[in-house]
């Protein structure tokens, strides 16, 4: 008798969810959770109505009104800066009511950008397949779930059969070797892998994040980390369980209980990798020496430390990359050789799935705490769930935003995307988010990617600075 | 899913890397429950002026390649969110395939499923197509076969591709996927009446009535 093949996470997860293999490397998957949105899920819903099917396990579909509606302070069920917004809310709502998911509209205290909530309330598990209409849905991989983004066609699949014909991806593992200095975050270790393996880099894996460094962060962090792995083409990102994990999700709505929770916790526990598992591909970053990061360009991977200078396009390796870094710096109105530290700024945003839970709002406000942002420059906040605003009011992170010159929002995807609000056009912007694609915040908005604490450093000094070490 | 087995036309050669779903079709025209209505949209910002009118300098807007059926691209063609309003707008526009050395992933599954064929060829494939291309104007017509998985010029030379084989079943036949996965409902069920038993806290009551 031979021994069993060792297997990473990844594995095993796959093979615990293949209902039938197909031709070549695909396969039919069980999906274990589909969450909608009021954007592609409401297209979804439609397309399979108009079909004339209904759905085929709606007790493991949620809906969650979160990309189009309004953050202003105030809104009201159907206030959108998007056109369509109102038509697209109201069906998201009534299809979600007629059909029975588990709903959560825009006053329910449960409500938030999806992938922030999925974890808050346990929608996503350990080992669960979950799928989403967005490319940020690999966020939910902090505690261990195989989740990616998906498109309105595969939902309605999913809607139909709570299945998914997939191709299997190949297995990378990044280690994140520790510590991490003082002042750098998981923020500044995703751009900085990126920046390493580029944005195609991932193309065709799914990446788990492991290492000294990564076990250290709270899941919090490592939802920062998982959600910017489609930025590097992975379409799946994840942390394999272990007891911050299980610490984090007890206790929480969606969790198990009793002896559910045990048997779970021990079956979640028994999906890290074995020990000689194989990964197609390995990366390792060395945290120790890292320092936060900064994007200059309009790719993720067009990043630098932010006291680096912004790179000559004739270093790229191919000529289609130089040309690409030249039409970069021409979006940007940037110049090789440029220091980026000390570049005046006209907007400063925390926001989004990448980084507004508790712990970035905490961190930025330690920068921020009886300070003013610099005259003239716009500073936002829309936090990333409406449990994150409340726990942020309860323990008067508010106030300090506010009194340092910040707009507080109610929560939704906000200006991360630009869906038709022009406040930051042409605009000069320091971001918590996760892309600097040209137009991706507003038409000519040119878009920094940064950490928190970099932003609240920044809008306090009006132009982009590095946040003390330590936060405050 | 439409039906593709074989497609010859003209091709347009946009050689850039990383060209981004926001590109494909700005965030701004993704809203709407209609099924159509996004080709117009189409890289709205590289296509029109700020007044609205066409760039004549943007290739798409130029004749032979307005109506060109095959995308050329370089790699991580279809980066960023997963909007399906990126291929419904290719598809819309005219296109069938794109060739390009690599595609974002969600962008590539969402291909499938609205009637494109996402061919992934090594750059050096892709730059002797766009030669072909540019030395006949546009005219030189290109055949991308998903029956024999080949890009064929006319010239004679042919470079071959990979697609997922499922899916390039599915294409071939112009199946309904949800009909074919229905199919199965037998298998799905055995399935889940195994995983229940393994994995209870998967399976949890429907929402409470409000």
């Amino acid at each position: 008798m031979s021994l069993p093949q060792p297997l990473t996470a990844f594995e095993k997860i796959w093979r615990d969810h293949v209902i039938a293999p197909l031709a070549g490397d695909t396969a039919l998957l069980q999906i274990d959770r589909l969450v909608l949105h009021e954007l592609s899920g409401s297209q979804a819903v439609r397309a399979l109505a108009e079909a004339g099917r209904a759905p085929d396990s709606r007790a493991q579909i949620f809906t969650i009104i979160e990309h189009l509606i309004s953050t202003r302070p105030g809104r009201g069920p159907l206030d959108s800066v998007s056109v369509s917004g109102p038509a697209m809310i109201g069906g998201t709502r009534e299809a979600s009511r007629r059909w029975g998911f588990h709903f959560i509209d825009y006053d329910d205290p449960r409500q938030g950008i999806a992938h922030v909530v999925a974890l808050e309330e346990a929608i996503a598990l350990p080992g669960s397949t979950y799928v989403c209409c967005d490319s940020h849905t690999s966020t939910v991989g902090a505690i261990g779930a195989l989740a990616w983004g998906i498109g309105a066609s595969e939902a309605e699949h999913v809607l139909a059969t709570q299945t998914l014909v997939q191709s299997r991806p190949r297995t990378m593992r990044v280690d994140f070797q520790g510590p991490l200095p003082a002042g750098v975050h998981a923020k500044d270790m995703i751009l900085a892998l990126i920046g390493r393996i580029g944005a195609a880099g991932g193309i065709g894996y799914a990446a788990e994040f492991a290492g000294e460094a990564v076990r250290q962060l709270s899941i919090e962090g490592r939802a920062t980390l998982c959600n910017m792995a489609i930025e590097f083409q992975a379409k799946y990102g994840f942390v394999a369980p272990d007891t911050t994990t299980l610490d984090y999700l007890h206790g929480r709505t969606h969790a198990p209980r009793g002896v559910d929770w045990d048997a779970a916790a021990a079956y979640w526990l028994s999906l890290a990798g074995d020990l000689g598992a194989r990964y197609d591909h390995e990366v390792s970053i060395d945290c120790s020496q890292l320092r936060p990061q900064i994007t200059w360009g309009t790719s993720p991977e067009q990043v630098i430390a932010i006291d680096g200078r912004v790179p000559d396009p004739s270093i790229q390796p191919d000529a289609e990359s130089r040309l690409e870094a030249a039409r970069a710096l021409d979006y940007m109105q940037l110049s090789p050789g440029m220091a980026l530290v000390g570049l005046p700024i006209d907007v400063a945003y925390i926001g989004s799935c990448t980084n507004a839970r508790l712990s970035d709002l905490r961190a930025a406000a330690a920068v921020l705490k009886g300070r003013r942002v610099r005259e003239g420059l716009q500073a936002v906040c829309v936090p990333g769930s409406t449990p994150v605003k409340r726990a942020a009011e309860a323990e008067g992170l508010d106030r300090i935003f506010i009194d340092a010159g910040f707009e507080w929002h109610e929560s939704a995807c906000g200006f991360c995307g630009h869906i038709g609000d022009d406040r930051f056009k042409g605009l000069r912007t320091i971001s918590t988010t996760n892309r600097n694609f040209k137009g991706r915040q507003g038409p000519g908005t040119r878009t920094h990617l940064a950490s928190p604490v970099t932003v609240a450093a920044s809008a306090i000094a009006g132009c982009i600075t590095e946040a003390p070490a330590g936060g405050a | 899913m439409e039906q593709f087995v074989e497609v010859t036309g003209r091709a347009a050669p946009l050689m850039q890397i990383n060209i981004d779903t926001d590109q494909i079709i700005p965030a701004r025209y993704l809203g709407g429950t209609d099924a159509k209505g996004y080709g117009v949209h189409l890289f709205a910002n590289w296509r029109f002026l700020p007044d609205g009118r066409p760039d004549p300098a943007f290739i798409l807007n130029r004749p032979p390649y307005d109506s060109a059926q095959i995308l050329l691209a370089d790699r991580n063609f279809g980066c960023g969110s997963s909007r399906e309003r990126a291929p419904k707008a290719l598809r819309e526009f005219g296109f069938r395939a794109v060739i390009a050395p690599s595609f974002g992933g969600i962008f590539f599954n969402n291909c499938f499923r609205n009637g494109i064929v996402p061919v992934s060829l090594p750059i050096g494939q892709v730059r002797a197509i766009v030669e072909i291309v540019e030395a006949s104007a546009g005219q030189a017509p290109i055949t991308v076969s998903l029956e024999t998985c080949e890009v064929r010029l006319a010239d004679g030379r042919s470079f071959g591709y990979e697609v997922p084989e499922t899916l390039r079943q599915m294409l071939l036949a112009g199946v309904d996927e949800i009909d074919l996965t229905k199919s199965r409902q037998a298998e799905i069920d055995a399935f889940r009446e195994r995983d229940r038993v393994r994995r209870p806290w998967i399976y949890i009551g429907p929402a409470a009535a409000s």
